[in-house]
């Protein structure tokens, strides 16, 4: 079972009930559960909303989508019914924050959808985790059987007259791609996970042709907490337009790996080297993934910039899914590469040609490239068949695949150049012939 | 007592079949955790449990197979009894996950999606399986098992092998 973490810088709003057998519904209600949604019964959908919009959450799936206007965006009357789809496909790389909220607190999930469902006029919430997190699936079952068991969802819930919601929960069966919104709500339809074409956005025709709200399972987690405290604030805990705190995964090389929660807008190096406890081993960092693997990649020199939306974007990379992880002077960035590379590779759905073509061809390009095979024009043509990849898919899986790519080529260009020559390292890695056929 | 007479699975499974299609707007919406429950139990995704589910959810076999081949958890060939997958990303691959692949390949004498003679062991390279921050990680089955080394992989497949695992299939 994943260790529980804990450093003083932290500010434990959502993770407060980590820990302390909350996934049972009594002592989830003992530590003030379901209040949050019975008050957003009395006071009605505009004023949860109010409050979302106030509280300045903005989606912990990545995008950072603010929460209480994407809820405003869902028409009041509808012919055809409203869902919450509640996104628990968590894959990218690096990322393993709802894991841990499934696990303590799956009642805050709960809650969240039914805040949701509320607030846009939805009856029905679909919670789907990823096919791998099936003993979180039994932990989230539970939670809502226990919660049917008390009349707080089913029909009449808290007894009140006409206030129906139901919970449908299911995992998917493997496949990054679904966690993007319209390919998950394809897959919950029992499709192949694609993506669909936007307009018209999940908000006006989404799942099943009706209005839909999808937010990640942290952000749905986070609205019980902000409707207990009240938007304003929590908005105070945050940065500027970054309202409150996040989990943030901090994996790699470092002492101390574990999910903290911290206010938006923290120093990311001090992330690393006090909350995180520094490099393992007292070595040199090389560099750092901020934000799971589709993040570009932070030199040594670029630490010290706040953990929020706004300030990560303008240092040339993004906050995205909050899974920091950090690489000391011993990793291979053209490995690293690779590696990387080999992910989109394998999850793209084939679906647009330029991501389905731009990641087999970066995918055999370095892999060439770091068996010893590169010549100098390959390290310019990585970089222009990634930016060529750019904004030009259905969904953002090959921005996902190009950016990163682009970084480590720009940022380490020397690396790749050193392994022109005969001078690359020589520890045993996949070989060209099982990348290849694994493809295939 | 299931709705299908004929059902090529377990009582429980098939009620849970009968269950599943009711509990969404559309049929089709149980299919993807069917095949899984269905693969669970079976070993595979066989031809039988293709036609079985697309008979309950009135598809074509073809729309079955369609969907079956986009998952990266389903497959058409049996595994071993436990299915040994490690995880090789970004965050496992900075602290050992090639050694402990490497280490897997070696104790169980087998490759990538390959199975031990005996049935008992297949072992997988998988992408990211969200156990970042416990790294090096990898499943058996759908057990997680976290901050490996080899010492710690031998004694996990021990337990396997003796029938001591947390299997939780």
């Amino acid at each position: 079972m994943p260790e529980l973490v804990s450093h003083p810088d932290e500010v434990k709003v959502l993770s407060r009930r980590f820990g302390q057998g909350a996934a049972e519904i009594d002592k989830y209600m003992e530590l003030d559960g379901y209040k949050a949604v019975q008050r957003a019964i009395e006071q009605g959908p505009e004023w949860v909303i109010n409050e979302m919009k106030a509280s300045g959450l903005r989606g912990r799936g990545g995008a950072g989508f603010p929460t209480g206007m994407k809820w405003s965006f869902v028409p009041k009357t509808s012919e055809k019914p409203k869902y919450v789809l509640v996104n628990g496909d968590e894959s990218e790389p690096g990322t393993c924050k709802d894991h841990v909220i499934f696990l303590h607190d799956p009642h805050a999930i709960i809650e969240g959808t039914m805040i949701a469902g509320l607030a846009i006029g939805a009856k029905m919430g679909f919670i789907y985790l990823r096919g791998e997190y099936r003993y979180l699936l039994k932990i989230v079952e539970k939670a809502v059987a226990d919660a049917y068991a008390k009349g707080v969802l089913g029909k009449s819930i808290f007894g009140k007259e006409g206030v129906d919601f139901d919970i449908v929960t299911q995992t998917g069966a493997g496949a990054y791609e679904v966690g993007e919104e319209s390919a998950l709500m394809e897959s919950l339809e029992g499709k192949r996970g694609v993506p669909r074409i936007k307009p018209p956005f999940p908000a006006v025709v989404g799942l099943y042709g009706g209005p839909t709200v999808i937010n990640n399972a942290e952000t749905i987690a986070r609205a019980p907490h902000i409707l207990l405290m009240g938007g304003a604030e929590y908005a105070k805990i945050g940065s500027e337009r970054n309202g409150g705190t996040r989990l943030f995964g901090i994996s790699g090389m470092v002492e101390r790996p574990g999910i903290y929660e911290l206010p938006m807008g923290y120093n990311l190096k001090k992330a690393i080297y006090e909350v995180a406890g520094g490099v393992k081993g007292g070595k040199k960092l090389k560099a750092v993934v901020p934000g799971g693997s589709s993040c570009p990649v932070l030199t040594a020199d670029e630490l010290d910039v706040g953990l929020d939306f706004d300030q990560m974007g303008k240092a040339g990379t993004m906050l995205g899914s909050g899974g920091i992880v950090v690489l000391d002077e011993t990793v291979s960035m053209v490995e690293f590469a690779l590696r990387t590379i080999k992910f989109y590779q394998h999850e793209s759905c084939g679906w647009c040609v330029p991501c389905r073509e731009g990641t087999d061809w970066l995918k055999k390009t370095l892999t060439r490239f770091y068996n010893g095979g590169g010549n100098a024009k390959d390290i310019n043509n990585i970089q222009y068949l990634a930016e060529n990849m750019m904004g030009r898919t259905f969904c953002p899986l090959g921005d996902a695949a190009a950016m990163p790519t682009i970084a480590f080529v720009k940022k380490f260009r020397h690396e790749f150049e050193e392994y022109l020559g005969g001078t690359r390292t020589e520890k045993a890695f996949i070989t060209t012939d099982e990348l290849v056929g694994a493809a295939h | 007592m299931s709705t299908v007479t004929d059902s090529i699975f377990l009582p429980a499974t098939a009620a849970r079949f009968d269950k599943l299609v009711t509990l969404y707007p559309v049929k089709r919406s149980a299919l993807v955790p069917m095949l899984l429950y269905a693969q669970d139990e079976v070993g595979y995704v066989s031809d039988a449990v293709v036609a079985e589910i697309a008979r309950r959810l009135d598809l074509l076999e073809l729309d079955v197979r369609g969907v079956l081949s986009y998952y990266s958890m389903l497959r058409t060939q049996p595994a071993g009894k436990f299915n040994v997958q490690v995880c090789t990303n970004i965050s496992c691959m900075v602290v050992g996950g090639y050694d402990i692949l490497d280490h897997c390949k070696a104790r169980l004498g087998i490759g990538h999606k390959e199975v031990t003679p005996d049935g008992q062991f297949s072992l997988e390279e998988v992408e990211c399986i969200g156990a970042c921050c416990w790294a090096p990680a990898m499943q058996v089955n759908y057990d997680f098992h976290d901050n490996l080394t080899p010492a710690k992989v031998d004694a996990i497949l021990d337990d396997y092998a003796a029938g001591r695992g947390l299997d939780v299939k």
